[in-house]
């Protein structure tokens, strides 16, 4: 039997055994505490314990499993909240208290309820990989659609079980697999750290939306692509991904807190029973999967908690869902690596990190994309990452390698969260390389002058970054009054525009077409001023009007079902301008 | 049967090395008496073998390779707790030194406590009332929340924590009681002395439990403070339904015990020589704050530090922001310039405040209130840097209005005494004067109704006689 030689915080060792595979699972001590071996040598295995190691005596057991650290893939896990190690909250708390002690066993899924299940299939069938077996209503959203394991490459069906009610575990077919019988049950287990295999990736062309303005329009996100939110203290990355969370369009969020406040994650369980999905009808938590190793849960399972994440978020891709996981904040799971690259002596790169951060994090990135599944439909997978850089300063290594692995950078500004202009998405450091793929949806199907609107709103924005510079040294006054207009519509964008309050019942979540229209009413304001002034309207007439700040409001002020207003607004503008040059032109 | 381990294989430090040891648990808890007839506390870091390493509270000054006879305890560092704790001082590692004798226990915990499962917290939603203008309105303290100051030496950051203790109304009418829980890391003594004289003059000393740690206190001790004092706080807390306001200072202090620790057990350091696990090892405090499901009481921390050259982004502070509920940042400048409480407005922030404020908290117009004067105060920055760049004569009017606005904020709202306790509805009106002082198209955080309900241009010109 394999003994503990050494023990320091969550590492322990293991000396003289050959008998441990890499990434093998493992049970630790008498209270059997889930492990996992991440170094094996001729002389010493070293394994990292997911639980607390307090009172581990020197001498105690390691078992092995045989198999790597693996999530259980099954109907359940919808509405669920796991910890980093897929153990459910909620079970845990019913075992242990308030309080999580360690070494308690619970399912990942509740094994005892009976779920309606549809079979898909009849004797005789052949069955591959990736093939729809059965299916059963998970949540009233979410249809669970069960598939062969990718680890079986195809097999002759050989036994069906009646449609019915049945549990987890319970076998449902039977399959002649080479003279081997497999049996099917509604369950799986996939290696948290192995990507699910896919038929073949397809570009990410379609927009996931989100009816945030500032991402929508201007540094908009495909759906299978990255993104990454990084900001110090303060600037919202946890209110941002909130939102994202409550209202982009995927079918299934999967939302990992790793190691994030515990208020947090009570709020986000809290606020998303109570909110009503508007497309459904349904509360949020019926298309939402929560994972949550908050930062004084063990740091070894703060690791594993990204991976659980994306394998769950890859499961259901490949039932050809849409995707979308936030990971709030990668910067707490690089720093799990490094704390465990620390107590195993490694030499250490930038900062203390380990020199695979980058390799690891790429790995991450890449489990994202729009694939073609290999039951032959469409699903995809969306990552947004949150990015906590030490000290606020975007140039620590976590910001700067993944940057190098997104697509789409949405940089928080201190400054406008001080303002309290929220989201604090900086405008001229945030990019995202998808626009131009996206362009054809947005023209095709909100206007096709969509990407035409969102350049002009962004070279007013620039002009305004440039002038500011002046307005900064000299003062607003020496400007002509051209750029006076430009800047105070600047001032539009930014406030009617940019700045959305999601606590307002209507500005929380704006469609597309309300966003398309709000561009075309300022652009339409900034035209008209700026043909007023060539005809000789004074500046403070036209600031007047009292225009500049009704398209502030417009935001508040037309609700999101009536569009309709907008050409209200357009025709009462076109005529209080009319008059002004007219009367100019009098003068 | 214990086993005596005589002697030790090497000191380094505050860490002694044992030999030839056997059935000994990780984290453990041992008794190292010396020649002398004194004892001192240790706690088992690393187990290798028949090799085991401990940190020994006291230091290790004294002890040599022949003069320690060690004992083992079988269990972790445990404090004694009962409700007769109230008005008493414990040392850092939680023996009483006030001369009053021994506590009788009734019950021992696990100083480290247990992660709370996110499932059963409940969401913190009550706001306290500390009666400070630019906290109750801008920096809303939630009951249940970490909110942290961040100070830098010499700054107010004490007399602010003295008076959020005296007037803040974190009990409610039913009869739950308010207790304090006070941890000093590594302060001077004066300070020390300073909390406690001031307790005893507000009359809550008998609602206060002390635990210090003095500078010259030991190190390791003062890595033990905080969990000790959490600890008495959880106690109180979720077993005698009470109210605990932690206060725990200076948390710089303790960082840099842990960082004097690390290095000398040899670690890998991370940022600034910090061990690499100082965000996982201050959340471990930070997170102790909250509230349980199904129990009446809760624990708000107020953890204090004194950045390091009034630096925000030295890891102690970052990693502090990171992991708390909001911040509340001291600034050296308008201290200077004699405002007290000289709360940085800009960067100070509280992230609960959103669910504790409007109506049935506070008032319905909180929420816009403060909003509007946050980003008013923003735009006074502005208006100030170019002043200095222009001159004020050249503002146009519009900067003029709000280098006027920043002046009055600045002395009739974040200036406020000492024992001046406002309440929300003063603080709130006041604001509101402020904001008239401004057009009303400046105005662009509040919605209409609000504006013409609490708008008033003439009463701001009376109130601040202008």
């Amino acid at each position: 039997m394999n003994t503990i030689f050494s023990i320091n915080g969550p590492v322990v060792k293991v000396r003289d055994t050959k008998d441990f595979q890499m990434l093998e699972m493992v049970y630790v001590g008498k209270r059997r505490l889930i492990g996992e071996v991440i170094g094996v040598t001729s002389e010493c295995t070293t394994i990292q314990v997911y639980e607390g190691t307090s009172g581990l005596t020197v001498g105690e057991p390691v078992e092995t499993t045989g198999s790597p650290m693996s999530a259980t893939l099954a109907p359940g896990i919808i509405s669920n909240i796991f910890d980093g190690i897929e153990r459910p909250l909620r079970a845990l708390g019913q075992k242990t208290g308030a309080f999580i002690e360690d070494g308690t066993e619970v399912d990942a899924v509740d094994t005892q309820k009976l779920y309606d299940v549809t079979m898909k299939i009849k004797v005789g069938d052949t069955l591959r990989a990736g093939q729809i077996y059965a299916t059963c209503p998970e949540t009233e959203l979410i249809e669970h659609r069960c598939m062969l394991s990718p680890f079986i490459k195809e097999g002759v069906v050989t036994y069906v079980a009646e449609n019915g009610k049945y549990k987890v575990n319970d076998v449902v077919a039977k399959l002649d697999c080479d003279g081997d019988e497999v049996s099917l049950t509604l369950c799986q287990k996939w290696p948290i750290r192995t990507p699910r295999p896919i038929a073949k990736r397809l570009s990410a062309n379609k927009p996931l939306i989100t009816g945030q303005r500032i991402i929508d329009t201007v540094v908009p996100v495909a759906k299978g692509g990255t993104a990454a939110i990084p900001g110090g203290f303060g600037t919202g990355k946890t209110m941002t991904q909130h939102q994202l969370a409550k209202w982009c369009d995927a079918d299934i969020i999967v939302y990992i807190g790793c190691g994030e406040r515990g208020n947090e994650m009570t709020q986000v369980l809290e606020e998303f029973s109570e909110l009503i999905d508007p497309k459904t009808q349904r509360p949020l938590t019926d298309r939402t999967v929560l994972i949550a190793n908050t930062s004084n849960m063990p740091v070894a399972a703060r690791e594993a908690s990204i991976y659980t994440g994306i394998t769950l978020a890859e499961y259901y891709r490949d039932m050809g869902y849409h995707i979308a996981i936030m990971a709030d904040s990668t910067s707490r799971w690089a720093e799990a690596l490094r704390e465990i690259s620390g107590r195993l002596e490694e030499m250490p790169a930038e900062e203390g990190f380990p020199a695979y951060l980058p390799s690891r994090l790429s790995e991450f990135y890449e489990r994202a994309g729009y694939v073609n599944t290999l039951g032959g439909s469409e699903g995809s997978v969306t990552i947004i990452g949150a990015v906590s850089p030490q000290g606020s300063d975007f140039s620590e290594p976590v910001t700067q390698n993944t940057k190098r692995f997104v697509r789409c950078f949405w940089a928080l500004d201190k400054s406008l969260a001080y303002a309290r202009h929220y989201p604090a998405i900086n405008w001229t450091m945030s990019y995202s390389e998808y626009s131009d793929d996206l362009s054809q949806y947005y023209n095709e199907n909100v206007a096709p002058d969509f990407m035409k609107l969102r350049q002009g709103i962004s070279n007013i924005l620039h002009e305004e970054t440039n002038l500011m510079e002046i307005v900064k040294l000299m003062g607003s006054d020496v400007l002509p009054d051209d750029q006076k207009i430009l800047i105070e519509t600047a001032r539009v964008v930014r406030v009617g525009f940019l700045q959305q309050n999601a606590y307002h019942k209507d500005d929380t979540y704006v469609p597309l077409n309300k966003q398309y229209l709000m561009m075309k009413a300022i652009l339409s304001l900034f035209k008209k001023s700026k043909n007023a002034l060539s005809k000789g309207v004074p500046m403070s007439s036209i600031i007047e009007t009292g225009w500049f700040e009704k398209l502030i409001k417009v935001k508040y002020d037309i609700p999101n079902d009536k569009p309709s207003m907008f050409e209200d607004y357009e025709a009462d503008m076109t005529a209080d301008f009319e008059k002004l040059v007219s009367l100019a032109e009098k003068a | 049967m214990a086993i005596k381990y005589i002697g030790l294989s090497e000191i380094n430090g505050p860490l002694v090395m044992l030999d030839k040891v056997s059935g000994i648990s990780y984290d453990e808890i041992a008794k190292i008496k010396l020649a002398d007839g004194t004892q001192r506390l240790a706690r088992v870091v690393e187990l290798s073998g028949d090799k085991a390493v401990l940190q020994v509270f006291e230091g290790t000054k004294g002890l040599s390779l022949t003069n320690t006879e060690t004992q083992f305890r079988g269990r972790p560092m445990e404090l004694a707790l009962s409700t007769e704790m109230l008005g008493r001082v414990f040392s850092g590692s939680g023996r009483p030194i006030d001369g009053l004798g021994e506590i009788f226990p009734h019950k021992f915990a696990d100083i480290n406590g247990k992660p709370l499962n996110p499932v059963h917290r409940t969401y913190p939603r009550n706001y306290i009332n500390t009666g400070i203008s630019s906290i109750d309105a801008l920096v809303t303290l939630i009951r249940g929340q970490k909110l942290p100051i961040f100070s830098g030496s010499g700054l107010s950051h004490n007399k602010l924590a003295v008076q959020i203790v005296r007037q803040a109304r974190i009990a409610e009418e039913n009869g739950q009681e308010f207790a304090v829980v006070f941890g000093a890391m590594g302060v001077q003594n004066d300070v020390a002395e300073y909390f406690r004289r001031s307790f005893e003059e507000t009359g809550v000393l008998q609602r206060v439990v002390m635990f210090l740690n003095l500078s010259n206190d030991p190190i390791i001790e003062r890595i033990l403070t905080p969990r000790c004092a959490l600890t008495a706080a959880e106690y109180l807390a979720f077993e005698h339904n009470m109210h605990i306001l932690v206060i725990l200072t200076d948390i710089t202090s303790y960082a840099e015990a842990l960082r004097e620790f690390s290095s000398s057990k040899g670690e890998i350091p991370g940022r600034k020589g910090y061990p690499g696990y100082l965000y996982s090892d201050l959340a471990s405090l930070y997170e102790r704050a909250g509230i349980v499901e199904g129990k009446q009481g809760s624990v708000t921390q107020i953890p204090i530090l004194t950045m390091p050259n009034d630096d925000i982004t030295h890891p102690v502070p970052d990693l502090t922001g990171y992991i708390t509920e909001g911040q509340i940042v001291l600034d050296r400048g308008l201290d200077q310039t004699g405002i007290y409480p000289p709360v940085s407005v800009l960067p100070s922030l509280s992230r609960l405040m959103k669910d504790g404020i409007g109506e049935g908290y506070t008032r319905e117009d909180h929420s816009s209130v403060s909003n509007q004067l946050f980003a008013s105060y923003a735009k006074v920055q502005d208006a100030r840097a170019l002043a200095s760049v222009i001159g004020e004569e050249e503002l146009s009017a519009g900067d003029k209005s709000y280098l006027k606005f920043g002046e009055l904020f600045e002395k009739h709202f974040l200036t406020q005494s000492f024992d001046e306790n406002r309440t929300i509805d003063e603080t709130l009106d006041l604001g509101w004067s402020l904001l008239s002082t401004l057009p009303k198209s400046e105005l662009d955080r509040i919605d209409e109704e609000h504006i013409s309900r609490f708008y008033d241009e003439q009463k701001a010109k009376e109130r601040f006689s202008l």
